[in-house]
């Protein structure tokens, strides 16, 4: 994977290189979240309603201890944002792997398999292809918002959203897998796999996956930032994560309803969050995506 | 040919029958209709007369095809949130998404297409640059937080435009629309903008990496060497040749415009269908979820059916490749 010429590209393109910057950075902060932000803006000990609706600290009335203001609760909106990157990062990563899973074994079942399995699953995906992924996501966490019982569902509306952000991405990954397994399947190494009769789960498992990887990687880190998006955007609409956890599109939801009441820096900061985290995510896939392609190098 | 269409009509049943199961499952094994209706005192009879009344006792395949049926007459039962009947809520709320809609498609072609034309001629000037970032940044922004940056600017600060709602309306029989009044026009700016960015930004690249395809071609070279003028050979063969895909994609992305209008207008307070939707699943107001979830559902069989058929009659060239696609 890791080859010189693909080093050579990123460390040559600034752009990438910033991109990946921003995304550790990201990464990192989601991490370590409780031991790096000033506060831990869901202790209800340390909170202070006296502190509510504090601007960001460079302004008039703004404070030197919150350096990005504080919301409707008191809470510090630096330390809000790390912990809603940690949560919509969670999501994202656990959806898209996910995804990756459904699609990849999906993928070589009917690439090494064909025949009516190999149609039936390329033409759902086919169908569900058709309808935009969001739009999925949204049918299928309503559904299980509808269908679970209340209490049930609070507990597991994480997963639950996962569940909905990956099904409604599996097609791609399936289709890549299931071109380059055709393309691997005739090759010398899987026949001479087969001729010692190796089980053939095993030969998809231990001999075409591996040659199959390439693509996927980038699928997967363009599939990252419709993720994040896709959560942020259920959880805007106030039918995704829990709010007991909030993401980075619950801040954003919860700050515009503060937009006309001036305080902006509860909306306008966490939105920018969004922006750059996904900005960066998308330009590392795009950047992945021609460094592996050699048809465009 | 007939084979073709045949097969895609039949494919197209299958996935409304598919979309109408989900939607039936919803509508009868999410809480009890039955005790929804009878609120909170019955007896046992009134109960048991309710299910026969309503033919709750049938086989499960009975129930399915009287649902079918009746959803095809535009029977979607009563909403339990409102206590109207669904179709009613639908038909009101259907000319305010339609015309965001429209609207929205309109512009993104307008200024989406002359936008790829003139990246695609000058590639290097820097207004195309500047066009290409913009888009690769439009991509990356949510259209919920545009939606909330345009309210932040248009509406707080410089308080020209609504940020909520449709303004006045003017009613023709069922159809109200937002066209005729002045504050109805102000009232569409925003969520229409809101709505075309992704789709503009969609429709520029894709003419753009089309007329470069073209512009590569014998027969634009053969049309310089003429001696044409520059506008009849970018206009008339480029161009127009351009065309296929970019109709194809717009027809797709109607599609993207009506799942992405649930947001816009949820942002917007706009009182079209997605909102209701969200209403609906916010309130597990189960009844307008199931006839949302068909209604989207015929639209985008309907939609990827005449595209299907489009890109088959328009491109001879496509005849030959897709029979050889479809041949595995």
């Amino acid at each position: 994977m890791l080859d010189s010429d693909v080093f050579h590209s990123f460390r040559r393109n600034p752009v990438v290189v910033v991109s990946a910057v921003v995304t550790a950075v990201f990464v990192l902060a989601a991490l370590l979240a409780p031991w790096i932000t000033p506060y831990h803006p869901y202790d209800l000990a340390s909170l202070d309603l006296n502190d509510a609706f504090t601007p960001p600290a460079w302004t008039e009335d703004g404070s030197r201890r919150f350096l990005l203001g504080t919301d409707d609760q008191g809470r510090d909106v630096l330390s809000t944002i790390v912990f809603g990157a940690r949560v919509s990062l969670l999501v994202g990563f656990c959806a898209v792997l996910f995804a990756m899973t459904v699609g990849i074994t999906l993928g070589l079942v009917s690439g090494y398999v064909g025949g009516a399995v190999e149609s039936v699953i390329m033409r759902v995906a086919d169908v569900q292809l058709t309808f935009p992924g969001i739009l999925i996501a949204l049918l299928i966490d309503g559904l299980a918002r509808t269908a679970l019982p209340r209490d049930l569902h609070s507990e597991i509306a994480l997963y639950v959203v996962i569940f909905a952000i990956g099904i409604a991405n599996w097609p791609q990954f399936a289709r890549t897998v299931r071109g380059s397994t055709l393309v691997e399947k005739s090759k010398e190494y899987v026949q001479a796999a087969r001729v010692i009769g190796l089980h053939p789960g095993l030969i998809m498992l231990r001999h075409v996956l591996p040659n199959v990887m390439g693509p996927v990687l980038v699928i997967a880190t363009l599939s990252l930032g419709f993720a994040i998006l896709a959560e942020a955007t259920l959880s805007f609409l106030g039918v995704g994560v829990p709010p007991t956890r909030p993401s980075l599109g619950t801040l954003i939801r919860v700050g515009n309803d503060f937009l006309f009441s001036g305080e902006w820096w509860m909306t306008i900061f966490p939105g920018a969050a969004l922006i750059v985290l996904v900005l960066a995510v998308n330009l590392l896939g795009d950047w992945l995506r021609d460094a592996l392609n050699p048809k465009l190098r | 040919m007939i084979a073709f269409v045949v097969q895609r009509l039949l494919q197209s049943v299958l996935v409304m029958l598919a979309v109408a199961f989900i939607s039936f499952a919803l509508f009868r094994y999410i809480g009890d209709p039955v005790l929804i209706m009878l609120g909170q005192d019955f007896t046992r009879e009134q109960y048991e007369m309710l299910v026969r009344d309503l033919g709750l006792d049938q086989p499960f395949y009975v129930q399915f095809a009287k649902f079918v049926v009746s959803a095809v007459q535009g029977e979607f039962g009563i909403s339990y949130r409102l206590a109207r009947p669904v179709a009613q809520l639908i038909a009101e709320r259907l000319p305010a998404t339609l015309e965001l809609s429209m609207m929205a498609a309109l512009l993104a072609l307008t200024i989406g297409v002359p936008m790829g034309v003139y990246t695609g001629l000058r590639r290097d000037s820097w207004l195309s640059r500047f066009f290409l970032t913009i888009s690769l940044v439009g991509v990356s922004l949510p259209t919920f937080l545009i939606g909330i940056l345009l309210i932040l600017v248009f509406a707080v600060q410089l308080g020209v435009l609504p940020s909520f709602g449709r303004g006045d309306v003017v009613k023709f029989g069922s159809w109200s629309t937002g066209f005729l009044t002045t504050s109805g026009l102000k009232a569409l700016v925003l969520p229409a903008v809101t709505l075309c960015l992704f789709q503009l930004t969609l429709i520029m690249r894709l003419v753009r990496s089309e007329m470069l395809e073209v512009l590569r071609t014998d027969y634009i070279k053969f049309a310089r060497a003429r001696g044409l003028q520059n506008r009849a050979v970018n206009f008339g063969h480029a161009l127009k040749n351009t065309l296929v895909p970019v109709i194809t994609i717009t027809g797709l992305q109607i599609g993207g415009i009506i799942a992405f209008a649930i947001v816009t207008e949820t942002v917007f307070q706009w009182p079209g269908m997605g909102l209701l939707f969200i209403q609906s699943v916010n309130n597990a107001d189960v009844p307008v979820m199931a006839a949302y979830l068909l209604l989207v559902g015929f639209f985008f069989v309907v939609i990827n059916l005449v595209v299907d058929l489009l890109y088959y009659v328009v491109d001879p060239r496509l005849r030959i490749d897709r029979g050889a696609a479809s041949g595995h």
